[in-house]
């Protein structure tokens, strides 16, 4: 998803000289900085926890709920990387996600969880090779694709579960019950870290409670999905196909010339897309939670996986980030209501104000101000009212979405080519 | 003939090649699709069936220009399902809280919905044009958003009124109803129905007549083409995407000032995205998008009949999500098989005059 307007992909001489108008001014390696982050997030919200009294903020069972509606999200958004790095952008992966509820709902009922779990991939793969064949094959505009796949995904899931799942679940709209993935608890390291949370004692417990819930109650499935961040950056970015795959989505009309097979890199790319989705889709089924399939299941949540994506600059550490972002609002306002999502409120409030004081040591007045007023509206907002109406919470996720583009879009770059439809020797 | 080729093949082959899927899916699954089919087409004129398929294709039209006008522009607006929600709801508050003589009272409700509508589109359209954020994901965001904001001004702390088990915004009066045309015992057709053929006609006048639908569609064509004949692009984006936002505030219009006169949390959703499939279906053609809202209607409400014959009635799903797939596919094809048609031709041309050298056959096709 080209979240800024490049002209990088129609104008390949203008390459070099953009590049050196901005040197490289990376200070820190990507692990540095993600840490950096984790630090900051963690200090802020146990801050919070301890000025506003609330320590649902960074107790185990919100990190527990946390990751649990993070994981579709995050796999979602892996799926997005590897189609728009490909330079196919993927809206459809919510169409993708369906087909991978439904197979993960029908494998799972007959034959078990890890049967669920290759049924909701393939299921996916299915609905990627369509979106290749139209997008690829085809040349038809990936947006336009993307959005003929979500269509086709509630329509074709919506007939399947009449025809398969109404005789057994007696409800066109949802399947039987379906057996879930087993769940491991770290058993010593579990206990101890609830008696530091029981301890509430500033800082540590709130450590403490954060790494139990990472720890407490942890599927395979959810292990799979963890895992799959460090493997597609592997992939992709230290194997000499995932330079290949990335440069189709740079510049395909050079790839081409170095006899690179762009559209097979394409398929695949986009084909392990939607398996990635669908396995998304079976984190909803196969892990403890729901029951099993049920109509508009996913809710959105590949366009939010696609936005993680984005908050993450097409890259794996970050997009991890923004699915833990996303992730973490939703299990907020789950597992504790409109008080708590007020008190992130504060929280914001707080992050401002550290933001305002490095854009002054940075002598950035424009964006300190800015910054000022926004903290100061939110706090106005933060003493004014006494709760969010529950209505408006459930769309935490969206709306940080927005501020997040808002803010971030100028420094994102996308894929030079994401979106671009190309076709084999009509290069210039 | 090339008009014949070029414009109504696709959408027939489309057809054709969705029938064909869905027969197969449905003898996969033990059904029969002949009886199938023309249980479909008998419904047609049973009870009120025709008439529901001209109110429903009435709303569903309004939505698909609504998207087709931003298509024009490659501006992807996904989020006509959120504006016209919002739209709906306003002006229906607004409707229930006034009380004007009749006629006025209906226009004003139209006006509010629209400028609502244009309100709600307005967030992206600002967010794309100052901060450069991507109006897919903006107004995929919004349209969820939108959901949050119906159900908050619908709720009983807001604007909401309980009536039995059903939650809803306070009744319009009857000065703000628009009668509908009475065909007796087969249904009642929206009044309203005539302001979608007016917005259809407003929407060909203003693409084909005039300077600002030129620049649109030249901004579609080529934004860098376009941007160097002197047109705006960040106000033509701001501009197509409040009219389409406008246009979205009325999808509801007909069945709200026509039949239902309150918005109810249960008030049917994903017009937003029918409009999209129509939209694409009619090439955002004001006549073709008149065909394919009839087409949708005649899938949704026709399917009704199926159930009767043993069929479940979700096949229809799967038939428009095919027929929408398949159509961009065959406009594609048919799009590629002209090139190379004129490219041949103008080859021929070429070597019929010697083959001059100067003059690749590639330049003067490229423009086709």
């Amino acid at each position: 998803m080209a979240a800024t307007t490049t002209s990088g992909g129609e104008n390949p001489s203008a390459a070099p000289m953009t590049r050196t108008l901005t040197p490289p001014r990376r200070r820190l390696p990507g692990w540095a900085t993600g840490m950096l982050w984790v630090a900051v997030a963690v200090t802020v919200l146990s801050t919070t926890a301890y000025l506003t009294n609330i320590p649902q903020l960074t107790s185990s069972s919100t990190t527990q709920t946390a990751v649990r509606l993070a994981l579709p999200i995050l796999l979602a958004g892996l799926g997005g990387l590897w189609a728009e790095r490909a330079g196919v952008v993927n809206i459809g992966l919510e169409g993708m996600m369906i087909f991978g509820t439904w197979g993960a709902a029908w494998g799972g009922y007959y034959w078990g969880p890890w049967v669920g779990l290759l049924a909701a991939a393939v299921f996916g793969a299915l609905g990627g090779l369509i979106h290749a064949l139209a997008t690829v094959t085809f040349g038809v505009n990936h947006i336009v694709s993307g959005v003929a796949m979500n269509l086709l995904g509630a329509g074709v899931t919506k007939y399947l579960s009449t025809l398969i799942f109404q005789p057994l679940s007696h409800n066109p709209r949802e399947s039987p019950p379906v057996p879930k993935f087993e769940t491991y608890s770290a058993a010593g390291l579990s206990d101890w870290l609830a008696q530091l949370e029981a301890t509430q004692r500033v800082g540590i417990a709130d450590v403490a409670g954060i790494l139990r819930g990472l720890v407490t109650g942890v599927s395979p499935l959810t292990m799979l999905g963890i895992l799959l961040v460090p493997v597609t950056y592997l992939v992709l970015w230290r194997t000499r196909f995932g330079l290949r795959l990335r440069s189709c989505g740079e510049n395909p009309v050079a790839t081409e010339s170095l006899g690179v097979n762009v559209y097979l890199h394409k398929y695949l790319a986009v084909v392990a897309s939607g398996a990635l989705a669908g396995i998304g889709g079976a984190t909803l089924v196969l892990n403890p939670g729901q029951a099993g399939f049920l109509e508009n299941q996913t809710n959105g949540r590949g366009y939010i996986g696609l936005a993680a994506m984005i908050f993450g600059n097409w890259r794996p550490g970050g997009l991890l980030g923004g699915a833990a972002l996303f992730g973490y609002s939703d299990g907020l306002q789950l597992s504790s209501g409109g008080q708590t999502v007020l008190a992130l409120v504060y929280g914001v409030v707080l992050l401002l104000g550290v933001l305002v004081l490095v854009q002054l040591f940075r002598r950035r007045w424009l964006a300190a101000g800015v910054s000022l007023v926004a903290a100061a509206l939110l706090y106005t907002l933060y003493w004014t009212v006494d709760e969010l109406p529950s209505e408006l919470t459930t769309y935490l996720p969206h709306f940080l979405t927005l501020v997040v583009l808002a803010v971030a879009s100028q420094r994102l770059r996308p894929p030079a080519a994401d979106g671009v439809v190309y076709r084999r020797g009509e290069g210039d | 003939m090339n008009v014949v080729r070029g414009k109504l093949l696709p959408p027939v082959l489309a057809i054709v090649f969705a029938a064909l899927l869905c027969s197969i899916a449905l003898l996969v699954s033990g059904g029969n699709p002949a009886s199938a089919l023309t249980a479909m087409v008998a419904q047609v004129g049973e009870g009120t069936t025709a008439v529901d398929i001209v109110n429903s294709a009435s709303v569903y039209y309004l939505a698909g220009l609504a998207v087709a006008i931003g298509f024009q522009m490659n501006l992807f607006n996904i989020g006509v399902e959120g504006q016209y929600r919002v739209g709906a709801v306003v002006a229906a508050i607004v409707g229930g809280a006034i009380s004007l003589p009749a006629g006025l009272h209906a226009a004003v409700i139209i006006v509010v919905a629209a400028l609502a509508g244009a309100a709600y589109a307005a967030i992206p359209a600002i967010l794309k044009v100052t901060r450069g954020v991507n109006e897919v994901i903006a107004t995929i965001m919004l349209n969820a958003i939108a959901a949050g904001v119906v159900a908050f001004l619908i709720s009983q702390d807001a604007f909401g009124v309980l009536r039995g088990n059903n939650i809803g915004t306070a009744e319009i009066a009857e000065t703000g109803w628009v009668p509908g045309i009475s065909f007796g015992s087969n249904g009642t057709v929206f009044g309203l129905v005539l302001l979608a053929a007016a917005v259809g006609v407003g929407y060909w006048v203003m693409m084909n007549r005039s300077r600002f639908g030129f620049e649109l569609r030249a901004s579609g064509e080529s934004a860098t083409a376009a941007s160097a004949g002197g047109v705006n692009a960040k106000r033509m984006v701001l501009v197509a995407m409040l009219l389409s936002g406008a246009m979205a505030g009325l999808v509801t219009m007909p069945e709200l000032l026509g039949r239902d006169h309150t918005y109810l949390i249960t008030s049917p959703t994903g017009y937003g995205f029918t409009g999209i499939a129509v939209a694409l279906l009619g090439r955002n053609h004001p006549g073709g998008v008149a065909l394919g809202a009839l087409l949708w209607a005649f899938l949704d409400k026709s399917a009704l009949a199926l159930d009767n014959v043993g069929v479940p009635k979700e096949i229809v799903t799967i038939m428009q999500g095919t027929i929408v797939l398949s159509v961009v596919v065959a406009y594609e094809i048919v799009r590629r098989l002209e090139l190379a048609a004129e490219q041949r031709r103008v080859g021929r041309q070429n070597s019929g005059n010697g083959g001059a050298p100067g003059q690749p056959a590639g330049a003067s096709a490229g423009g086709v």
